[in-house]
């Protein structure tokens, strides 16, 4: 069976979903994600899905789920590239997916995985000084 | 109402699923759906088929194209011989949770059609329908 | 009684169709239908000519019934008249009358025809004033749904007029509303605001509602729809223009717009631009007053 592909960029792990997915497949792209991130130490995890037509219950349990599994491995995960008709099909269904991130496009999904990590960073840096 | 195409689906597998997502597809773009409705129409057969695979034990899915005057649809009928549903209007109430219940896609895809029936006797089986129309 | 009726009907018909052409012409000149200069006399007169060969055909096939297919091909010329009459403008009464006109001179030849035997004349023109009441209410339903259609269209382009997206600055939208906001209209309002975030690019969208008369539970909700659409894409929302009496509203009936609003389209592009990195600064300093 066909896995999706998961590429590393620095510390960001990216994956782009062109293809309907079956159940199987997705369940098998939350598996691969997680054991990446605790592999990788990645410390982002971007999401791409502008080729994506349909995004049903199920995909968005899966987004779900991938953002709450990689926020406990301390990982900031951003979906990018929604389409329009997807966006406003999503909300008439009920699912706002108000736990996940999200940016137009990859560019500004990775500036905000870097401005994130910043912050978490300075954040942890501070705390250093200041127990010092 | 007078259907000029009708097909039949099994509904027993995941695979099923995405095979009953092409084919509603392929009808929403033959009649000229706009791209938001086809959007909508296959988000909700996509739900509906897997309440059917999920909760009904599997089934089928009956696919209508209609043609009213000049005015086209596509109709979709559900089908499964599953433990029914006990509270319909619970059932179409219920909100979206990432945890998944019974009947949460039901109250989506009622918002998701121009027209929903849904019939349903505990013990015998459930039979949801949906219309989108052109 | 039908039967008989039918039988003198479409024999009167066949027999007679030239002369039933010509009466029923110069009835629907008389009319006026050529008077308004919508239709020329040539199209008037196929028009005329096919529906009467359709009508012989069908009588031959299938008598009076008409649902049968054999009155397909009649049923879909009157369609198409009805259809052409309803852009054209016609009235509903212009376009009844094509078929109801046919009435006189059928009756004029089922009286020439039948002379010896009035009770089949009597049937045979019961038989025709059915068939054509029945012809002429199928060619109103289609004069109907023509119009409806062509309302309905002008409806969405009203819609699509009053939703313009501008495009404030680099990456900032403003999406001034103006009137109620139904969920047809919510509709539009997303697929142009969602548009418009693709091809701009935008990070910031301002929703602004000045020009919507009251916001109730219901337009709330449309609203929260468009701001969640909008998020999903990556923009954030704020919402300005919210009137006094609006904002007194939403509070009694605990209707809650979670995100920011502004009372201005002023006060939210300014918070749009410091939230995009942006300051506006004056290049030449203000005369002061004290100058000496």
């Amino acid at each position: 069976m066909d896995r999706i592909p998961i590429l590393k960029l620095g510390g960001v792990l990216i994956v782009t979903i062109q293809v309907d997915m079956h159940d199987r497949l997705a369940l098998a792209l939350e598996e691969d994600l997680t054991a990446k991130i605790a592999a990788t130490g990645a410390r982002g995890v971007l999401i791409e899905i502008s080729a994506l037509e349909i995004v049903d219950s199920f995909i968005g349990r899966m987004l779900d789920n991938i953002a709450a599994i990689s926020r406990v491995l301390d990982a900031e995960t951003v979906v990018v590239g929604m389409r329009p008709a997807v966006a406003i099909t999503l909300v008439e269904l009920g699912l706002e997916l108000t736990g996940i991130k999200t940016a137009l496009n990859v560019e500004r999904g990775m500036a905000m995985i870097r401005d994130r990590l910043a912050e978490d960073d300075g954040l942890g840096s501070a705390r250093a000084r200041y127990e010092d | 109402m007078p259907v000029t195409k009708t097909e039949v689906l099994p509904i027993r597998s995941s695979d099923d699923v995405v095979r009953v997502r092409q084919a509603v597809r392929s009808c929403a773009v033959g009649i000229g759906l706009g791209l938001v409705d086809q959007t909508k129409i296959i988000t909700a057969a996509s739900e509906l088929a897997r309440n059917t695979l999920d909760y009904g034990g599997g089934g089928e899915v009956r696919i209508d194209v209609l043609q009213e005057g000049a005015r086209k649809g596509v109709r979709l009928s559900f089908e499964d011989h599953g433990p029914g549903i006990a509270d319909i209007a619970k059932a179409l109430t219920d909100h979206y949770t990432t945890g998944g219940g019974l009947g949460l896609g039901l109250g989506g895809a009622k918002r998701l059609s121009n027209e929903f029936h849904i019939e349903s006797t505990p013990g015998v089986g459930t039979r949801v329908t949906i219309a989108r129309w052109k | 009684m039908a039967v008989d009726g039918t039988a003198a009907l479409t024999q009167t018909v066949a027999a007679e169709e030239a002369n039933i052409l010509a009466a029923w012409f110069s009835l629907l000149k008389a009319g006026g239908a050529l008077h308004t200069g919508r239709i020329r006399e040539a199209e008037l007169d196929t028009q005329a000519r096919t529906v009467l060969e359709q009508l012989r055909d069908s009588l031959a096939a299938a008598g009076t019934d008409v649902r049968a297919d054999a009155y397909a091909p009649l049923r879909d010329t009157l369609a198409e008249v009805s259809r052409s009459r309803a852009i054209q403008g016609f009235t509903p009464t212009d376009t009844a009358n094509f078929v109801f006109s046919l009435k006189e001179p059928i009756y004029d030849a089922l009286n020439r025809t039948g002379g010896k035997d009035p009770a089949a004349v009597a049937k045979g023109t019961w038989a025709a004033s059915h068939l054509l009441d029945a012809l002429g209410m199928h060619t109103m339903e289609v004069f109907l749904a023509s119009r409806e259609e062509v309302i309905g269209r002008q409806g969405q382009e009203i819609a699509e007029l009053s939703t313009p997206v501008v495009r404030l600055w680099d990456g900032i939208l403003a999406l001034p509303l103006i009137g109620t906001l139904d969920s047809a209209r919510t509709g539009v309002v997303m697929e142009n605001l969602l548009q418009a975030i693709v091809d701009e690019e935008a990070e910031i969208a301002i929703i602004d509602i000045t020009g919507v008369p009251t916001v109730d539970t219901l337009v709330a909700q449309h609203l929260l729809k468009a701001i969640a659409a909008a998020r999903l894409m990556g923009a954030d929302c704020i919402i300005s223009g919210i009137r006094p009496q609006i904002a007194q509203t939403m509070v009694h009936l605990g209707v809650e717009l979670n995100v920011v609003s502004k009372a201005t389209l002023a006060d939210a592009f300014a918070l749009a631009l410091k939230r995009t990195g942006r300051t506006v600064v004056r290049k030449q300093p203000s005369i002061s007053s004290t100058a000496s």
